[in-house]
């Protein structure tokens, strides 16, 4: 199976005032052709780092000195300025978390999705054309109407809708979605998803759903990324992680997820301590700190423990699953 | 298509504000453009006997201390302030608008560079660095269009450089980015037009001060050339009798607060229709 977006042993690091701050380390993910992975991870794991990386996009402070990351086959690290625009909106595309600030402001709808379509033949006419039919497939009411009103005039879901539409006009082949639900409330966050699910089914793309909610993980992915502290700790089809973590973190992440709670209890679950210091982190594991498993082994790199086909997990006392 | 009232013209025209504003430019533009049709009087034609003349049906509003029609030179200084305040502002607010972008956007060492020129320009008082001006250039309105744009420029460039440093790292660009939009593409289609806003409104802001400029300088005599009726001289006129004839000093300020009020209201009301979001309707 030939994967849409390969990403190999990527390191991206920044330079900062105390120090390279070392926000991904060796991360490697998998995104096969029309599937959805998952990546789960607090606040401070190397999410958004990742997507910038993966868009070529990243801050000027920030070098990658190892790693690769192909797209189609092709190695976005070492494309020239030129192919990356083309690639990005064609190849690959983002739905950003918060669609109040995702959309330009002062110019109205149509106009930013008539932009977005500089590079295809046709008239302004028969853009508007594709861009209404666009919005009346994410669930738009009135689509040709809304192209002349502005982002402010809308809902946040309907603003979704429209960053989504956006986001899926060129048809990429890979779209990435940065917590596309979690500036939006619970019913939405549904309707998102299907959505999500819809649009992937039509348009056959892979999508890197980004998330925190691990429920919204578990419902739409089909394989899930595990990340802790800019690594990847754990990676396998969604039912082996959440059903057998394998990764000391995988299972308190699961823990402490309230959504899994059945009794109102008076302290929510949560992970003693707090994150290393990315500037200089512990050598070996690097979630040694916070684990109660940890043993004196722990101070050395952990491998990449295979538990069961696809699924590993980068732990010195990780079993394989049970047969 | 787009009914005229969902124009900005349309929208300016529902608001009883900038109609109010627009009503009162129009004036001073259509009376500075036909001043020699309107003057009842050669603004620079002195009648000896009629000096200090109280305002009557010959002359409207009083004559000076050389017998010259107050009414006549004051349409004849609409001109003057008119086209130093549109040359000034537009010269000052392209460069700014230039170089703010150009701070906003650029490496580091060239946005601090620019902010470094900015505000040792702006250091200076604006009446001191034009004195010092005056001292070095001939007297005349290009002297004073030039302390101007030197005076004001660097708080366009300002507003402009925050504007667009606040939305280079703002999410939507960072879509647009995402989506493979070219710099000029950034620049041009998102940037500018949200910078346009709060550009239009400090530009209408700043023309009622030019002109001050311009009449503060003519007053101090620094300004325009002696006998040039300019809304300045005419109050340093005044200033000079206004124990024995008020009249002159009151009609030369009129004018002024005039432009002052009319251009203040319109850019209040470009600036709640410029940004949609600040919009009531549509």
């Amino acid at each position: 199976m030939m994967a849409a977006l390969l990403v190999e042993d990527l390191t991206v690091h920044y330079d900062t005032r105390e120090g390279a701050l070392q926000a991904l380390r060796d991360v490697s993910i998998t995104v096969p052709e029309g599937q959805i992975v998952g990546v789960v991870g607090e606040s401070g794991c190397g999410k958004s780092t990742l997507i910038n990386a993966l868009l070529q996009l990243l801050p000027e402070n920030a070098t990658i000195p190892a790693g690769r990351i192909t797209l189609e086959g092709e190695d976005v690290t070492r494309a020239s300025t030129r192919r990356l625009r083309q690639m990005r909106g064609q190849e690959i595309s983002v739905v950003f978390q918060d669609p109040m600030t995702s959309l330009n402001p002062v110019l109205s709808i149509g106009r930013q999705m008539r932009d977005i379509q500089y590079r295809q033949p046709g008239s302004g006419a028969e853009k508007d054309r594709r861009s209404a039919e666009m919005l009346a497939r994410v669930g738009i009411p009135d689509p040709v109407g809304k192209l002349s009103a502005y982002p402010h005039e809308l809902s946040g879901g309907m603003r979704q809708r429209v960053a989504i539409a956006m986001a899926a006009l060129m048809r990429p082949r890979v779209l990435i979605a940065d917590e596309p639900t979690t500036a939006l409330d619970a019913t939405l966050e549904v309707q998102i998803i299907e959505l999500l699910k819809e649009l992937q089914q039509e348009i056959g793309c892979a999508i890197l759903f980004i998330s925190h909610h691990l429920g919204v993980i578990a419902e739409l992915c089909d394989r899930v990324v595990v990340m802790y502290a800019g690594v990847a700790v754990e990676e396998g089809p969604v039912e082996d992680v959440f059903l057998r973590p394998g990764h000391p973190y995988t299972i308190k992440l699961i823990e402490c997820d309230p959504g899994r709670l059945k009794e109102k209890v008076a302290d929510l679950p949560a992970i003693p301590g707090s994150l290393p210091d990315l500037t200089d982190p512990p050598a070996g594991c690097i979630f040694r700190d916070r684990c109660d498993r940890a043993t004196d082994i722990c101070a050395t790199p952990p491998p990449r423990k295979r538990l069961n086909g696809e699924h590993w997990a980068a732990c010195h006392h990780a079993r394989a699953d049970a047969p | 298509m787009t009914a005229f009232r969902h124009t900005l013209m349309g929208r300016l025209m529902a608001d009883p504000l900038a109609v109010f504003a627009m009503a009162i430019i129009a004036l001073l533009v259509v009376s500075a453009l036909l001043a020699d049709v309107i003057a009842p009087h050669d603004p620079a034609a002195m009648n000896l006997v009629d000096r200090f003349s109280p305002p009557s049906s010959t002359y409207w509003m009083g004559t000076d201390n050389l017998g010259r029609d107050t009414f006549s030179r004051l349409l004849q200084g609409g001109r003057i302030a008119l086209y130093v305040a549109l040359t000034a502002v537009t010269i000052s607010g392209l460069i700014g608008l230039v170089l703010g972008m150009l701070a906003g956007f650029g490496p580091r060492w060239l946005d601090n560079a620019l902010l470094f020129f900015f505000d040792t320009l702006r250091a200076y008082p604006t009446i001191i660095l034009a004195l010092a001006l005056a001292a070095l250039m001939p007297r005349g309105l290009s002297t004073v269009i030039i302390v101007v744009v030197i005076t004001s420029f660097a708080e366009y460039g300002r507003v402009v450089r925050t504007q667009t440093l606040s939305l280079k790292n703002s999410e939507f660009i960072l879509a647009e980015r995402a989506m493979g939009a070219s710099f000029a593409r950034i620049v041009f289609h998102h940037i500018l037009p949200n910078v346009l806003g709060p550009f239009f409104i400090l530009a209408a802001m700043n023309l009622p001060v030019v002109i001050t400029i311009e009449a503060g300088m003519s007053f101090l005599g620094i300004g325009v050339p002696p006998g040039t009726p300019s809304w300045g001289a005419t109050l340093k006129d005044g200033f000079d009798y206004i124990r024995t004839t008020p009249w002159i000093l009151i009609s030369g300020g009129l004018p002024l607060i005039l432009a002052t009020l009319g251009f203040t209201f319109l850019g209040e009301a470009l600036r709640d229709q410029l940004d949609p979001r600040l919009r009531k309707t549509r």
